[in-house]
Parts: C-alpha cells; sequence; structure tokens
C-alpha cells in the first residue's frame, strides 16, 4: 500500500496540475492500483456523475480484495488445520479476548508511544539534516555516507546495540525506531533541498527575499513534497521495527505480546496482534498524515477554473 | 537611466556579448530582437543583476527594476493575491498593506476575480499577468521583460501587449524587453535594437517615430520588411527566417 501511495504524492514538478485530479481520488484508490492506472489512463475529465461511478468501483474494488484475502485465508485455516493457521474467526476471536482482559488496549497504547516517539525524533532530526545536507553540497556529501551507513545497518543490530546500551526498556526500542527512521526522513529531505526550482531561486533574487522568506516561500513548500512520502514510508517502518524491538526488549506491548503468544503457541493470538498492528499503520497514515498532508499542500488539490 | 557600456560576456570558453554598448532613459522603451542564442537574455540578466559581466559595466540609476520571466515563475503554492504581494512581502510591508495593493493591482489587470487562485487554476495569460503584476507591485520604474508573451497563443498576445503598453505608458516606466519577433518589437518599442547571432554584437538601431495607437498590422510588417532590407539585420536572422513572422 504504501509503495502505490508513494507513487500517487511524488512530486511533479513542471505541472501540478497535470496529477491534481488524481490526488484528490487518490483517497479513495490508492489501495487499488489497478483503478488508480484506470484513472491515469482515462484522463482528468470527468463527469460528477462518472467520477462518482468509479469512486463506488474503487471502493467496491477494495472490498473484493479484503473478501478475497479473507477467503483465501479461511480455506487456509481448513486445509493446514487451525493449530497452524487459525482462521480469522479464531483470531477475530481471540482478539476481543485480549480487548475483554484489557491487554490490547495498554499494549496498543505503550507500542504506539514508543513507535510515535522514535518517529517524531527521526522525523524531526533527518528532515532538519537532511534539508541543511541538501542546501549545502559541503555537507551534505559529509553526511551522505552516514547516512548510506545508518540505512545498511539492519534493524536487529540496532536492537541488540540499544539492549547493550539503555537496557532493556522502553528507551531501547525508541531508540531502535529512531535510527531505522532517520535515514529514510534524512534522505527525503535532502533529496527535496536538492531538487529546488533554480528558475524561482532566480525570481527570488530579483525580487530581494531575505533568506528567512527565502526558505519559507520558496524552499520549504517545495521541501515539504518530498519529506511526506518519505515520512509515511518512514510510519510503516516505525511501527515495524517498533514491533520488533518490544519482542526482545520490552515486558509489555504488542510485540511483547506477540512473544508470549510465540512461548504458549498461540497462534491464534499472535494472528490477533498482527490484526491490530496494521489497522494502528493504516489509523495513523490515513487518520493522521494523509489529513496532515492535504492540510499543508492545499496548492495540489483540484481547482477551479481553467487549467 | 541604465547604461550598458562596452559590456562583454564569455561563457567558460564561448563568447555571448561583444561590446554592447545601450542606453534606457526613463520612461523609454526599448526591444532588442535577434536570433536564438544570441545573448540577449545574457543582456537582460545582467541588467537584473543576475549576471556579472566579464568585461564593461552596467550603471543603472532607476529607483527599482523588476523582472518579468519568460515563464510567469510564479510560486505554486501561493494564491494569486500573495503571489503578486510577494516583493513587497520581501519589503516588509505589512501584510494587510500588502494584500490591499496586490488586489488594486489584480483589478487593473482584470484578475479581479480570482485572488484565491493558485497559478495551475490560471490560465498561461492570466499567469504571465500575474508576474506582471508582481513586478508593477514593487513600483519599479524600469521593467526587464524577457519575452514574456512568448508561450501564449496569437490572440492573447496581441491582448496582453496592449495591456503592456497601457500600463507602462500610464506609470511611466521603461522597459528592457527581449524578443525574437521582429513585429513585437516593432509594435512595442520606442527603438528597436537588433543583435547579431552570437557572440550578440548590434548591428542595427532604428527608432519607431510613429504613436503606438496607430501601428496596425499592416504597418507593423511593412516596418519589419523595411528592417529585413538592411543587410546586417537580414544576415542576424538568416539562419532562423521562420522566427521573423508573427
Amino acid at each position: 500500500m504504501t509503495c502505490v501511495s508513494e507513487g500517487v504524492s511524488r512530486p511533479f514538478r513542471r505541472g501540478p496540475f497535470r496529477l491534481t485530479g488524481i490526488n484528490a481520488a487518490a483517497g479513495q484508490v490508492e489501495q487499488n492500483p489497478i483503478i488508480l492506472v484506470c484513472f491515469l489512463e482515462k484522463g482528468m475529465r470527468h463527469s460528477l456523475a462518472t467520477r462518482g461511478i468509479e469512486t463506488l468501483l474503487g471502493w467496491g474494488g477494495s472490498l473484493t480484495g479484503v473478501l478475497l484475502f479473507v477467503a483465501l485465508w479461511e480455506w487456509g485455516s481448513q486445509a493446514y488445520g487451525s493449530f497452524l493457521l487459525p482462521g480469522p474467526r479464531d483470531a477475530l476471536a481471540a482478539l476481543v479476548r485480549l480487548t475483554r482482559e484489557g491487554e490490547a488496549a495498554s499494549a496498543v497504547l505503550a507500542t504506539t508511544g514508543r513507535a510515535m516517539a522514535g518517529f517524531a525524533l527521526a522525523a524531526l532530526a533527518g528532515t532538519a539534516l537532511g534539508i541543511l545536507a541538501g542546501l549545502s553540497r559541503t555537507l551534505g556529501r559529509a553526511l551522505q555516507p552516514l547516512s548510506t551507513v545508518l540505512l545498511g545497518i539492519p534493524p536487529i543490530a540496532w536492537i541488540v546495540l540499544a539492549i547493550l546500551w539503555f537496557g532493556s526498556g522502553s528507551m531501547a526500542t525508541v531508540y531502535t525506531v529512531m535510527a531505522t527512521t532517520l535515514p529514510v526522513a534524512f534522505a527525503g529531505a535532502q533529496m527535496g533541498a536538492l531538487t529546488r526550482d533554480r528558475r524561482l531561486q532566480e525570481m527570488a533574487d530579483t525580487f530581494r527575499l531575505p533568506p528567512l522568506m527565502r526558505l519559507f516561500d520558496v524552499y520549504l513548500p517545495h521541501i515539504v513534497s518530498y519529506v511526506f512520502p518519505a515520512l509515511v514510508t518512514a510510519l510503516g517502518v516505525a511501527w515495524k521495527v517498533a514491533v520488533m524491538a518490544e519482542l526482545f526488549a520490552t515486558e509489555n506491548g504488542i510485540g511483547a505480546g506477540l512473544a508470549v503468544a510465540r512461548v504458549n503457541l498461540d497462534t491464534a493470538a499472535a494472528m490477533a496482534w498482527i490484526l491490530l498492528v496494521v489497522a494502528l499503520l493504516i489509523v495513523a497514515e490515513h487518520g493522521l498524515l494523509r489529513p496532515l498532508q492535504r492540510r499543508m499542500e492545499p496548492w495540489r488539490q483540484t481547482g477551479r477554473g481553467v487549467a | 537611466m541604465l547604461k550598458f557600456d562596452a559590456v562583454g560576456h564569455v561563457f567558460g570558453m564561448s563568447r555571448v556579448l561583444d561590446r554592447v554598448s545601450l542606453t534606457l532613459a526613463p520612461g523609454e522603451s526599448v526591444c532588442l530582437v535577434g536570433p536564438s542564442g544570441c545573448g540577449k537574455t545574457t543582456l537582460l540578466r545582467i541588467a537584473a543583476g543576475l549576471v556579472t559581466p566579464t568585461e564593461g559595466g552596467v550603471k543603472d540609476s532607476f529607483h527599482r527594476s523588476a523582472v518579468v520571466f519568460q515563464e510567469g515563475r510564479l510560486l505554486p503554492w501561493r494564491r494569486l493575491l500573495d503571489n503578486i504581494a510577494l516583493g513587497l512581502k520581501a519589503a516588509g510591508v505589512p501584510r494587510r498593506e500588502r494584500r490591499a495593493r496586490a488586489r488594486t493591482l489584480a483589478a487593473e489587470l482584470g484578475l479581479a476575480d480570482r485572488h484565491d487562485h493558485f497559478p495551475h487554476e490560471l490560465s498561461g495569460g492570466m499567469q504571465q499577468r500575474v508576474a506582471l503584476a508582481r513586478a508593477l507591485a514593487v513600483e519599479a520604474d524600469c521593467l526587464l521583460l524577457d519575452e514574456p508573451f512568448s508561450a501564449l497563443d496569437v490572440g492573447l498576445r496581441s491582448e496582453a501587449q496592449m495591456l503592456l503598453l497601457d500600463l507602462l505608458a500610464r506609470r511611466g516606466i521603461a522597459s528592457l524587453m527581449v524578443t525574437h519577433d521582429l513585429t513585437e518589437a516593432l509594435r512595442l518599442g520606442h527603438r528597436v535594437v537588433v543583435l547579431s547571432p552570437a557572440p550578440g554584437r548590434i548591428v542595427h538601431e532604428t527608432r519607431v517615430e510613429r504613436p503606438f495607437a496607430e501601428r496596425d498590422t499592416a504597418f507593423l510588417y511593412e516596418a519589419a520588411g523595411a528592417l529585413l532590407r538592411h543587410p546586417a539585420v537580414a544576415e542576424s536572422f538568416l539562419f532562423r527566417p521562420d522566427e521573423v513572422s508573427a
């Protein structure tokens, strides 16, 4: 899903208007690449009715995909037995049980806190460093190898180091999340700062824009369009890494729940935890980042009048 | 007054300008014509202070000059009024005042009902008018225009030319305009200066005496034909004869 939505929101420098129609529709269709392609092929000049029908088809398509997946899951569970692969109903039952016992809520809170703390730190530091690295060639050259090395270190290695440095607990998880997502935010911001429009810079020169105004009015809006897709990717990574780190380093949280399920050979509970993580990720992306992007980039949305 | 004194410029190994001397008086409109790549845009960029010439010097005693670029160069993420007011914001004019001034200009340039539109929601002609309004907003007394209408189709272009003439005359603004279209130069300039192919030198200069209002199409083609009969001008356009046509 992340990869498709990235394709939609990747910046398009020469003519934003060419993609804005899709952008507005993307909210509905991004789970379904095929329908997105249809949108691309048919172009943007649809009547309202056609667009409504296509939106409905988009939802229908997504729903079909989900139902197909559930059916396959059920079939697999019947074929291999509910010990190896508990069916969707078993997983839901386990989820209900975990929720009743209060375990799910506290685990979600703990994991969310750690993932978001690490993600926020990484987003702030990574974006700031990335912008500086993109604006200054020297700094860019100096930081680039560092970023590459950080990207190359597997998350599992960070977990080991973090446990050695900070001991078991939240701190190790937060640190691991930060260390693995920072290079992603860095790369996005650096790319944004590197690709800034020279012609707009020249225009800014002739109108004598002071440095701060140049940053906020000319550079940042462009950089933001690169940073957001990177942050969406980083958010997904943050959640996965947080759960993984918790498996080793903490007593609570979804990862710890998974560890308990492993010890108890409780596959249904493991599935329940997985459902929870996926749900959390979807909520975070579509409840937080996407609305934020729409708010910050109104100029990307479909406009009135002639384009 | 803007004065080029024997300006020459070399980009790397190739020379683009060769001893160009030219004066732009207050309120005067000078059009620079020449084939593509003759260095006329470089000359304009030198006037704007974006390029420092390798030889000669420029003396600019205008109070403020502003540039209108070939492709608008509006900020895609700013609405129409904020784009017009950009130079005022840079000068520290308070928000309320700069928006009021932008609104007045928008009305004057026929953009009154589109204050909150983003550039991509405007047609090419409107975008160019916004760019023009942005240049006028800083109260420039000298406009530097780099083929501002070349991306517009014929009808829009003629409309935009009339608008520009009107704005310049009413405000008494001097303008230095680069174009590769002889008829456009003859319609908009008090003087037309022809540059040779690279390295650009001034090969011909003519003053157009007829008032702007009386320069109809027949006159323009006739004057362009007369201009092309000068051997130096003909040679300048020899390699790209298609660019002479309007």
